[in-house]
């Protein structure tokens, strides 16, 4: 069954006509385009196409369109600044000069921007716990921790600012 | 191809001790068709295929190779832009595309030649004959860590000196300046007599007019600008974006989606595909039958995974459908068994130097086993082919995209201009994207489908349907005198792919016999991450540390004993046992590995730290020192070695393919697990620039950490691991 899906993606809407049982993941790659989401393993079981669900991480490859109606989807494409600037994390996962083969890397950051947005001192435990479904081939995880200890300082900083500017 | 002139090939070969036979002199008028599209601009010289300056003084670096994450556009790039002193912020990375000329030649000298340097008189005839065998064999492969050594050291370097010296010979005559009294910064020249500087690219045109020279010096290490730095790598900003296109990302206008079912039993072929059940659906379907697989295109990847999963396929049944794991073992173990009785073994190395009184000495056997092995890319395999106009276009992240092209050319009978390669970032590439299997299937959908098809397999057929790094079993003796050194080494196994000296050991054992035979085993073998190395590091730095175990002596004190002529061994040895405080106490319940092990031209040392807490294995630390004579990106060097530990700590802990009725029993990363951050380990790299031959960077710790690990197991709990992966084992302490 096709039908008509309004959908905010990355603070765009979109209006598709598809099956609401197709999962996230396929319609943001192949219908919207936005291909930096990736498919890894098609069962949730190793975070290559985490996406954010109102802020929340989530698998795209199992969450059904249906779940998307009235809520925001960020994506990788979604996290940088209005004015173009990286974000915090993309910033230090270059400084630590984190990806390999960078496949996995959205997922990872998509993770990661979840975790601090939630816990802005996150704990080696923290860390385990919010990564932990994100599986890198490359072995990157050492630099990905190291990667959000740093992210987390600076946004820390940059939130700081804020509430004093 | 027979369009490379005799003049172009010719003064290559004298200017660059070989390294830029395939590139340099590509001159506007002459070759520059075949690259034209590496040329933008008309007013752009190109000097070579390995490089091009622009009007605006960028500089081009075209790398033969695949970027999967190793960082090598840029470390190439780098070994280039550092002999052209030119500025790295200008520097502008491209892959060549599969063309004939970029057939590397340079890698294959380095495999089929060994490290034997060629006197500067037979370079040219050792050049023309590798460069014909390369180009035959259609060779532009990215594996056997082979990038820096190879192209790297002899294709590089030389291209960007021989530049470089063109650039100042054309402006010492513009000037009416002694050459000598110039010199090159930045991608400018100066000259400092009469204050004058100016961009490469104003000599651009006279450069290329120039005979190539004679001879060139490259530059010591204390003129090394880049090289041995750490550069950010020019790959990793789309990384981080989400912009990076992979194989799997390339979008073509009315593309349709392809995925498929293989045979589960390698071998078995297509009966027949019951399509009822998908008559109903809406939107494009269409089931194409391939000889061992049913593919199944649509709008979308998941239309047609849903609509394939719909379908009764049947396939055939062969002999293959009754074979199970342990029949696997049971043959070969019969096959070396069988070897030894009739003495009908290949003898890979023998060394007879001491005779020994076998009442006085005695003697220590052990076997060891370890499973097969899939790859699992993070991206599942993909390609996209597009069959128009009497041409074939071929998307993919490809470790052999000439491979590619030749085996779609030969498919389709089409001549190899009609297929164009564009290669991809590779998701991964571990030795399984240096096979063609992929491409084909998508080539053969494609000639059914009037517009363009990406073929995306599902992870349970990327489990099911790899090239895997096979099974296999070791069995070994050694003869202990009571006191000193082992005065024998015995060592029988199965297989022999490459590299040819993955089992031949460091240690100073006097008498050596090692030597393995063959069976037909019907599951596929690959190229998987350091290759033979991958299990021979495990089973010899497992035996030897068995030996010392044996003698009563420190594992670390035995090997230093045995290595005792191998000064650059030794060093690496004694630094990580420094490093790591070899003799400092542990905690309770703690203990600690050592293994060394050179593999494609790099001496990798690690000592494994772990501890077995209720019966739970926990990796702590991981000390790695590496001597790859010089470490190009030092961090993009480091990065490969902290990957091939997590690589091969997976394995080692988790790594197990098993075959049920003649199929792979593992589907997706539930019963194929990988390691997770939670159970990774802290891990410290130590570089020693030793100056010696380059070696790789991409493989050699991954056989090492399998033994660090299972040495520290046996520190521990005094339980010796012989068979992979350790999660089988019970462990106590």
């Amino acid at each position: 069954m096709l039908d008509m899906i309004a959908l905010n993606i990355n603070n765009k809407m979109y209006s598709i006509e598809i099956a609401p049982s197709t999962p996230i993941l396929w319609v943001l790659r192949e219908q919207i385009g936005l291909t930096g989401t990736k498919f890894g393993c098609g069962i949730s079981l190793c975070g290559a196409c985490t996406v954010h669900l109102d802020g929340q991480p989530i698998r795209s490859c199992v969450m059904p369109l249906s779940a998307a109606i009235d809520k925001k989807i960020t994506t990788i494409e979604g996290i940088e600044s209005v004015d173009g600037l990286l974000h915090p994390v993309q910033q230090a996962w270059l400084d630590e000069q984190i990806p390999q083969c960078g496949y996995c890397q959205s997922g990872q950051i998509m993770s990661a921007v979840a975790l601090l947005n939630a816990n802005q001192n996150p704990t080696d435990d923290d860390i385990n716990t919010a990564m932990q479904g994100n599986i890198c081939r490359c072995g990157t995880y050492n630099r990905i921790r190291a990667g959000i200890k740093k992210a987390a300082v600076v946004m820390k900083m940059d939130s700081k600012k804020q509430e004093n500017g | 191809m027979g369009k490379i002139t005799r003049r172009a090939f010719i003064g290559t070969g004298l200017l660059t001790s070989g390294a830029l036979v395939i590139g340099i002199s590509i001159r506007p008028g002459n070759r520059a068709k075949k690259v034209a599209s590496l040329i933008s601009d008309p007013e752009e010289h190109v000097f070579n295929v390995w490089i091009k300056i622009s009007p605006d003084n960028s500089v081009t670096v075209i790398v033969p190779h695949a970027e999967m994450g190793q960082g090598i556009h840029t470390t190439l790039a780098m070994m280039l832009a550092d002999e052209l002193d030119a500025d790295w912020g200008k520097v502008n990375i491209q892959e060549a595309p599969a063309h004939q000329e970029y057939a590397n030649h340079m890698m294959l000298k380095g495999f089929v030649a060994g490290d034997v340097d060629f006197p500067n008189f037979l370079v040219k005839t050792v050049d023309g004959a590798f460069l014909k065998i390369g180009k035959f064999m259609s060779f532009q492969v990215t594996g056997g860590s082979a990038s820096v050594r190879f192209t790297g050291e002899l294709g590089m370097r030389w291209a960007g000196a021989s530049t470089k010296h063109l650039l100042l010979t054309a402006a010492a005559q513009k000037w009416q300046v002694p050459k000598s009294e110039l010199y090159a910064v930045n991608s400018f020249i100066h000259h400092e007599k009469s204050n004058r500087k100016a961009p490469f690219s104003t000599f651009s045109k006279e450069a290329s007019l120039l005979d190539a020279p004679s001879s060139l010096t490259l530059k010591t290490i204390a003129e090394y600008r880049l090289m041995g730095s750490s550069p950010m790598r020019k790959d990793l900003p789309p990384k981080v974006t989400g912009k990076a296109r992979f194989g799997i990302d390339v979008v073509l206008p009315n593309m349709k989606y392809a995925t498929l079912k293989n045979a589960p039993v390698f071998g078995g072929k297509l009966i027949s595909v019951d399509d009822t059940a998908i008559e109903q659906l809406s939107g494009f379907h269409q089931v194409i039958k391939l000889d061992n697989a049913v593919a199944l295109v649509a709008e979308g990847y998941w239309q047609a995974k849903q609509a394939l999963d719909k379908l009764i396929i049947e396939f055939t049944r062969n002999d293959q459908d009754t074979i199970d794991q342990k029949d696997i073992f049971n043959q070969l173990n019969d096959a070396l068994d069988k070897a030894i009785k009739s003495d009908n073994f290949t003898t890979d190395l023998e060394l007879v130097n001491q005779e020994y009184d076998v009442l006085t000495s005695s003697s220590y056997t052990a076997n060891y086993q370890v499973p097969f092995l899939a790859h699992a890319t993070m991206e599942p395999m993909n390609c996209t082919v597009w069959l128009h106009d009497g041409i074939c276009e071929i998307w993919i992240g490809s470790q052999n995209p000439l491979g590619v092209r030749a085996a779609i050319a030969e498919l389709l009978e089409l001549a190899p201009d009609k297929v164009f390669v564009y290669n991809q970032f590779l998701g991964g590439g571990f030795g399984r994207r240096s096979e063609t299997d992929v491409a084909l299937q998508a080539a053969l959908i494609a000639k059914e489908i009037s517009a363009p098809v990406k073929l995306i397999w599902s992870r349970e057929e990327d489990i099911q349907h790899d090239f895997y790094r096979e099974a296999n079993i070791s069995r070994f003796n050694a003869v202990l005198s009571k006191e000193g050194p082992p005065i024998s080494w015995t060592n029988q196994f199965l297989f022999k792919h490459h590299p040819p000296e993955a089992a031949h050991i460091p240690y100073s054992i006097p008498n050596q016999l090692i030597q393995y035979t063959e069976t037909d085993l019907h599951v596929p073998w690959g190229n998987w991450r350091s290759v033979d190395h991958s299990m021979h590091g495990f089973f010899i730095e497992s035996f030897i540390d068995e030996l010392a175990n044996q003698q009563q002596q420190d594992p670390y004190q035995y090997r230093r004993k045995l290595l005792k002529h191998q000064p650059r061994f030794l060093k690496v040895l004694d630094l990580v046992a420094k490093k790591a405080n070899w003799r400092a106490p542990l905690p309770h319940h703690w203990g600690r590995g050592i293994a060394i092990h050179k593999s494609f031209g790099t001496i990798v040392a690690q000592v494994a730290e772990v501890a077995i807490i209720e019966g739970k294995l926990i990796i702590h630390r991981v000390v790695c020192v590496a001597d790859a004579g010089f470490a190009m990106h030092k961090d993009a060097f480091i990065a490969q070695m902290e990957s091939g530990i997590i690589y091969g700590l997976t394995a080692a802990l988790y790594g197990e393919i098993s075959i049920k009725e003649g199929a792979v029993q593992q589907r997706n990363f539930n019963d194929y697990p990988m390691l997770r951050i939670q159970e990774t380990p802290k891990i410290e790299t130590f570089i020693i620039n030793s100056l010696e031959k380059i070696g790789g960077a991409g493989e050699p710790s991954t056989p090492v950490i399998a033994p660090a690990v299972t040495n520290a197991i046996f520190n521990v709990s005094g339980k010796r691991i012989r068979e992979l992966p350790i999660n089988q084992h019970l462990l106590t302490v």
